[in-house]
């Protein structure tokens, strides 16, 4: 299989987000690979581990961008290609979607184009479906694992709200993986030793024979969560057992319960 | 000179750390009370080349530079205390003769296995009960060639790793002779008859990670167990004994920033007199002492492995990173108690496990004393 993997640079989990002056910033956290891309790597590695193939990783952004592709050559991928334009500063999801479409179709004889469910950074959880609309692929996304493959159709189990459901659909596809899939491995010295040797080569614009995507959404404003008023009451008692009934009356009484 | 990582040092220290963050740390305060030793972390570290780091890739390894090593050592000490020694012995101690001394059947036959994590680890063992550094006389454990096997007895102390490994590097004497060159390194499958471990030993730290006296009553081993020519023995551990040097001091780094950032985060939320410790002086001389003596270990460790890794000795270099590194955790683990007062006392806190696993180093693999005589020697050998 030729499975084409997604992935984002965004900043650390960790990081303290914050508007400042109207821009969104985290300081000088560390960005890494979106974590729910690790488990998009972890999940077209196992594919690839079971039937065999490649694993090409993918980004769009900037230079920066490439730690993110590395860290998935560090867990296995065979190569990483950045696809980086000044144009696509600020790009919306639709426009990120034609990007990463034309890759795909440029990489050429893909089987399985990968996707984590979001990216922690913009939460919008739409490109896998846009991409999959622009290539013309079945979108299969929330996969909680595959339950088979042939040489045309993939059938996946999806985790939904209601519960999971099995659905089968037709090859190429577009895929997006939940954590159900399994932990993500860890890169190994052997990893970390091919991709900090990597050429990642870097795909503009006119290279996939696009014009600079035009925005349909935009962000006029963008706010801090509003301050909360938090206050602390100690529960005291003589007893764990007496703590423990305040503790109750207090939770019912306040409606949490 | 150039004090920067490479980028593949810098993702492997980060790969490192996350996996222990994950995967050690977690675990290092079970794993000290139980005195047991972390198997399931173990098992995952094969894959990842943790394992098999001085070892080629052709046998299971991953073959990193010395620095890389350090930095293994290092993350893990700063996780817990007693998986990194199991660890820095299995690679520094246990694969390390094989890896340098070692035929290519004898690495094919013993290395896949113990670096890959399915199997159990490897050791070394020089110590006995009259002998510590002084093995050139002390040694008493005797092999004999009998035909085509060695027949081995005698008693080992202070093995580490003894009960968890697939086999133990011993030390013995060949010649009965004495002198330079009347010892040997020979391997020893722990499973063959006649080796006796015993119980492990109750130690004040590092309890996760087992030691053992090893018992050998007529036990016998093939010949071609035999590293590299009979009577190179004494040579070939001081070799090995240089580089885990370098391990013990990345260990004693890691071990001493985890007692910092405990202290430092500790003395950030508690208060005194309305303000947190942290605004005192007296913590924060302490604080800035405890950044200052790890930078300085650190570099110290750093630089004895990029002597290491740049084939130019490092005899005293290793023992300079070791002797001060050690001391240094000693004081850096000591001061992190005291910035946590009663706390710190208490096994509910990391820091007083960081204290006694700290204790060790300045006594395994060479005391302090027996660093400060190698260097001593350097240096007047050098000028002299």
């Amino acid at each position: 299989m030729k499975i084409v993997v997604c992935v984002k640079q965004v900043p650390d989990s960790a990081a303290r987000v914050v508007v400042e002056h109207g821009e969104v910033t985290w300081g000088d956290a560390p960005l890494v690979i979106n974590p729910w891309d690790e488990y998009a790597v972890e999940g077209a590695l196992r594919l690839v581990d079971e039937q065999g193939g490649e694993v090409i990783a993918l980004s769009m952004g900037n230079e920066q961008a490439k730690e993110a592709l590395k860290h998935a050559l560090a867990m296995g991928c065979k190569e990483a290609i950045l696809v980086s334009d000044p144009q696509l500063q600020g790009v919306d999801s639709l426009g990120t979607a034609r990007v990463l479409a034309a890759a795909v179709q440029k990489i050429g004889g893909v089987d399985l184009v990968v996707f984590g469910r979001q990216a922690i950074d913009g939460d919008a959880g739409v490109t896998a479906a846009m991409t999959a609309r622009l290539l013309g692929f079945p979108a299969l996304t929330l996969a909680a694992g595959v339950r088979g493959v042939s040489s045309d159709r993939i059938v996946v189990e999806r985790a939904i709200e209601e519960g999971r459901q099995v659905v089968e659909g037709a090859l190429p596809a577009v895929l997006s993986f939940t954590k159900d899939i399994g932990e993500p491995r860890y890169p190994s010295f052997m990893g970390i030793r091919k991709a900090s040797r990597a050429e990642i080569p870097i795909w503009s614009l006119d290279e996939l024979g696009l014009p600079a995507p035009q925005p349909h959404t935009s962000w006029p404003a963008v706010l801090n969560p509003p301050a909360r008023e938090i206050t602390t009451e100690m529960i005291t008692g003589a007893t764990p057992q007496e703590i423990a009934e305040k503790l109750v009356d207090k939770i019912l009484a306040e409606k949490v319960l | 000179m150039n004090f920067e990582l490479t980028e593949e040092q810098r993702m492997w220290r980060s790969a490192v750390h996350d996996f222990v963050a994950k995967e050690v740390k977690p675990k290092a305060h079970e794993v000290d009370q139980n005195a047991q030793f972390n198997w399931e972390a173990t098992r995952k570290m094969g894959p990842l080349g943790l394992l098999g780091l001085n070892v080629e890739e052709e046998y299971g390894g991953a073959g990193v530079d010395a620095i890389s090593a350090a930095i293994a050592i290092e993350e893990l000490g700063w996780g817990c205390g007693s998986t990194a020694l199991s660890i820095a012995a299995h690679n520094g101690l246990g694969c390390a003769p094989i890896t340098l001394f070692g035929n290519e059947a004898q690495k094919r036959r013993f290395l896949p296995g113990v670096t890959s994590g399915k199997e159990k680890l490897a050791a070394l063992a020089l110590t006995e009960p009259g002998a510590g550094s002084d093995l050139k006389k002390g040694v008493l454990t005797k092999a004999i060639l009998d035909g085509d096997s060695w027949v081995i007895n005698g008693t080992k102390m202070w093995c580490t790793n003894a009960s968890i490994a697939e086999f133990v590097v011993t030390l013995v004497r060949t010649d009965p002779d004495g002198g330079s060159k009347s010892l040997s390194l020979i391997v020893i499958p722990t499973q063959t008859e006649g080796v006796r471990i015993g119980p492990p030993e109750k130690k004040m730290g590092v309890k996760g990670s087992p030691t053992h006296a090893m018992n050998f009553e007529n036990v016998r081993v093939p010949a071609e167990n035999l590293l590299g020519q009979a009577g190179e023995g004494l040579y070939q551990t001081l070799v090995v004994l240089d580089g885990g040097r370098v391990g013990i001091g990345a260990l004693s780094v890691g071990l001493a920033q985890a007692a910092m950032e405990e202290a430092l985060q500790y003395a950030r939320e508690r208060e005194t007199f309305g303000v947190p410790i942290a605004q005192h002086q007296a913590i924060q001389w302490m604080l800035a002492d405890a950044a200052t003596e790890i930078q300085a270990a650190r570099w110290l460790v750093y630089h004895a492995a990029w002597l290491k890794s740049q084939g130019l000795p490092f005899t005293k270099e290793a023992s300079m990173a070791k002797l001060f590194a050690t001391e240094m955790a000693e004081r850096v683990t000591r001061n992190a108690i005291q910035i946590h007062g009663g706390y710190g006392y208490s096994v509910e806190f990391p820091v007083e496990r960081h204290y006694r696993d700290a204790r060790l180093m300045t006594i395994g693999e060479g005391t302090s004393e027996i660093q400060r005589l190698i260097i001593a020697r350097h240096l007047i050998e050098q000028t002299g």
